[in-house]
């Protein structure tokens, strides 16, 4: 199963290496990472690739974790919602 | 991949818009729980209900997490009890709400609909009895919401049953008094009941459903409205555009929970009811749509264009989105479930006129509207006879969930709890209907149901 992890908050070092370490750590591949501020706010989208042992719920909830600790907003969400959404 | 601007259109639209899904609803059929004992009846309603419906609240829950969409409501609608009931030996149907109150209760579903009968043409024995029960089993049941048919542009209109409701909303109100009437919000008066309504309080399983099945319903007022901001002044063509493409989106999104449910569940996937279904939360209202469309206040003149248009354009939008659209699929008008219409009703902008002339190019009909307590049960007949009437000659649903508050008047506030809101006491005709009321006997059908 493919997620999108979106991370969206105030920019501060350390964010992505957060991130990716506990997508790391839950046998998560990164498949394609996009970085850009819009409307002053820190935006990264990462396109991610379950592993075959990985517990999706467990990755939404440490990803979750790490985003009360750092101050930023961070969701991981089946990437079919935004394919339904918007591809016909 | 999806591009960035697009992913955050969703999230967007789940987070400041209020986008969720309104409700998962599991049907149930009970008519192989029928039995001569009421006793072995409700027991075998009991097990089947929870037998089915046990992951149906944790599997919208687990759904809801994996795809970051908010699943408001996790509900049962099952076949109108009067069906079920009618074979019984039983004098009074209470028994049946309380089974299946204690179904909904243990699957942990928040409504279950189907304390119905279909009655559009006449009354069998157990219809009567079921109608006879309403009040009762209203107060004393928490979760349990009853529907009852009394018209249809086949049949017509059932004039003995919208005389009959009338009393029983009456009664309904007097038994739930101690709780602003709260009965009669679980109660619903249909003009062409549809049998695969995901919503509360009208929800019940059609006799051409299969064994079970799951039904969705959307939502999303507040996501229109954000959308209509962006094209201020212009025209009409644009306006139905924009709805048309943010109601693809929003049903496309329902489309997918319902799949997934389904596949799940292992229960057949239904349809999608593509409703704008308001709550009374700020920004999540039907009636700022029409506002954003340009009129000062909901209820003043052209309210009723703008509602004709945006309920079209929500079909046209919604309808190739999804490869099953059933249910009531418009947009709902409900009072106290709407801060727009609660705003334009207190300050004497939407009267009860003006709601019966938008039932007729909207989906549903008089919804959640608290009236006196005096209101005598003649007019609130003929307020039910005049929205089936709507119904009925439009060939299409109409309903009338009303409230006469008992110990308030008009102008005095009634607040339910969640979702159901609050409303001002709306004034009513004074002038009697009671004449008309009680001539009783049927309407026949009109002259455009003879397409055979």
């Amino acid at each position: 199963m493919k997620a999108v992890v979106t991370v969206m908050g105030i920019d501060r070092p350390g964010i992505i290496a957060k991130v990716s370490n506990s997508l790391f750590e839950n046998g998560v591949n990164i498949l394609d990472i996009n970085q850009t501020i819009m409307q002053d706010i820190f935006t990264m989208v990462m396109l991610v690739k379950m592993g075959e042992k990985t517990d999706f719920s467990v990755v939404v909830s440490d990803l979750e974790k790490i985003g009360e600790e750092i101050g930023v907003d961070i969701r991981a969400q089946n990437e079919e919602i935004f394919n339904s959404m918007h591809r016909i | 991949m999806i591009n960035t601007r697009e992913i955050m259109e969703t999230i967007k639209m789940i987070d400041d818009q209020h986008l969720d899904i309104r409700t998962i609803t599991m049907g149930i059929s009970l008519l192989d729980c029928i039995d001569s004992s009421a006793e072995k009846a409700c027991e075998k309603i009991y097990e089947k209900i929870t037998r089915l419906a046990k992951d149906l609240v944790k599997t919208g829950e687990d759904i809801s997490r994996q795809y970051g969409i908010p699943i408001i409501n996790k509900r049962i609608s099952v076949t109108p009890i009067s069906l079920i009931a009618g074979a019984s030996d039983a004098k009074d149907y209470v028994c049946f709400a309380k089974a299946l109150d204690r179904a909904a209760k243990d699957t942990g579903v928040n409504f279950i609909g189907g304390f119905s009968a279909l009655v559009h043409k006449d009354f069998t024995k157990g219809d009567r009895i079921l109608i006879e029960s309403i009040p009762e089993a209203l107060a004393v049941t928490e979760r349990v919401c009853s529907s009852v048919g009394v018209a249809t542009t086949k049949s017509g209109i059932n004039m003995d049953a919208v005389k009959i409701m009338g009393e029983t909303i009456k009664k309904t109100a007097e038994r739930t008094a101690d709780n602003q009437s709260f009965g009669c919000a679980k109660l619903v008066v249909f003009s062409n009941a549809v049998e695969d309504n995901p919503f509360m309080a009208g929800a019940f399983h059609g006799v051409g459903e299969g064994d079970a099945v799951i039904n969705v319903g959307v939502s999303g007022p507040g996501v229109v409205k954000a959308a209509l901001e962006k094209v201020k002044g212009k025209d009409f063509g644009t306006v139905a555009d924009v709805i048309k493409k943010t109601a693809f989106k929003i049903t496309r999104m329902g489309q997918l929970v319902a799949q997934e449910a389904s596949r799940r569940l292992g229960v057949p996937f239904g349809i999608v009811d593509l409703s704008l279904a308001p709550t009374p939360e700020i920004g999540d209202s039907v009636a700022y749509i029409l506002e954003e469309m340009g009129l000062e206040k909901c209820g003043t003149h052209g309210t009723t264009a703008a509602l004709a248009l945006l309920n079209d354009a929500v079909k046209k939008g919604g309808v190739m989105a999804s490869s099953y659209v059933g249910g009531l699929s418009g947009a709902f008008i409900p009072v106290s479930e709407d801060a727009g219409m609660i705003s334009a009703a207190e300050c004497g902008a939407l009267s009860l006129d003006k709601l019966e002339a938008m039932t007729c190019v909207c989906s549903v009909g008089l919804d959640m509207i608290a009236v006196p307590g005096d209101t005598s049960a003649e007019t609130i007949s003929a307020i039910i006879a005049d929205e089936a009437a709507i119904g009925m000659i439009n060939q299409k649903t109409t309903a009338v969930r009303i409230i006469p508050v008992v110990g308030k008047g008009v102008g005095e506030m009634v607040e339910f709890c969640g979702l159901l809101g609050y409303a001002p006491i709306m004034p009513v005709h004074e002038y009697s209907s009671c004449d008309f009321i009680n001539r009783g006997g049927r309407i026949p059908a009109p002259i455009h149901s003879l397409k055979n």
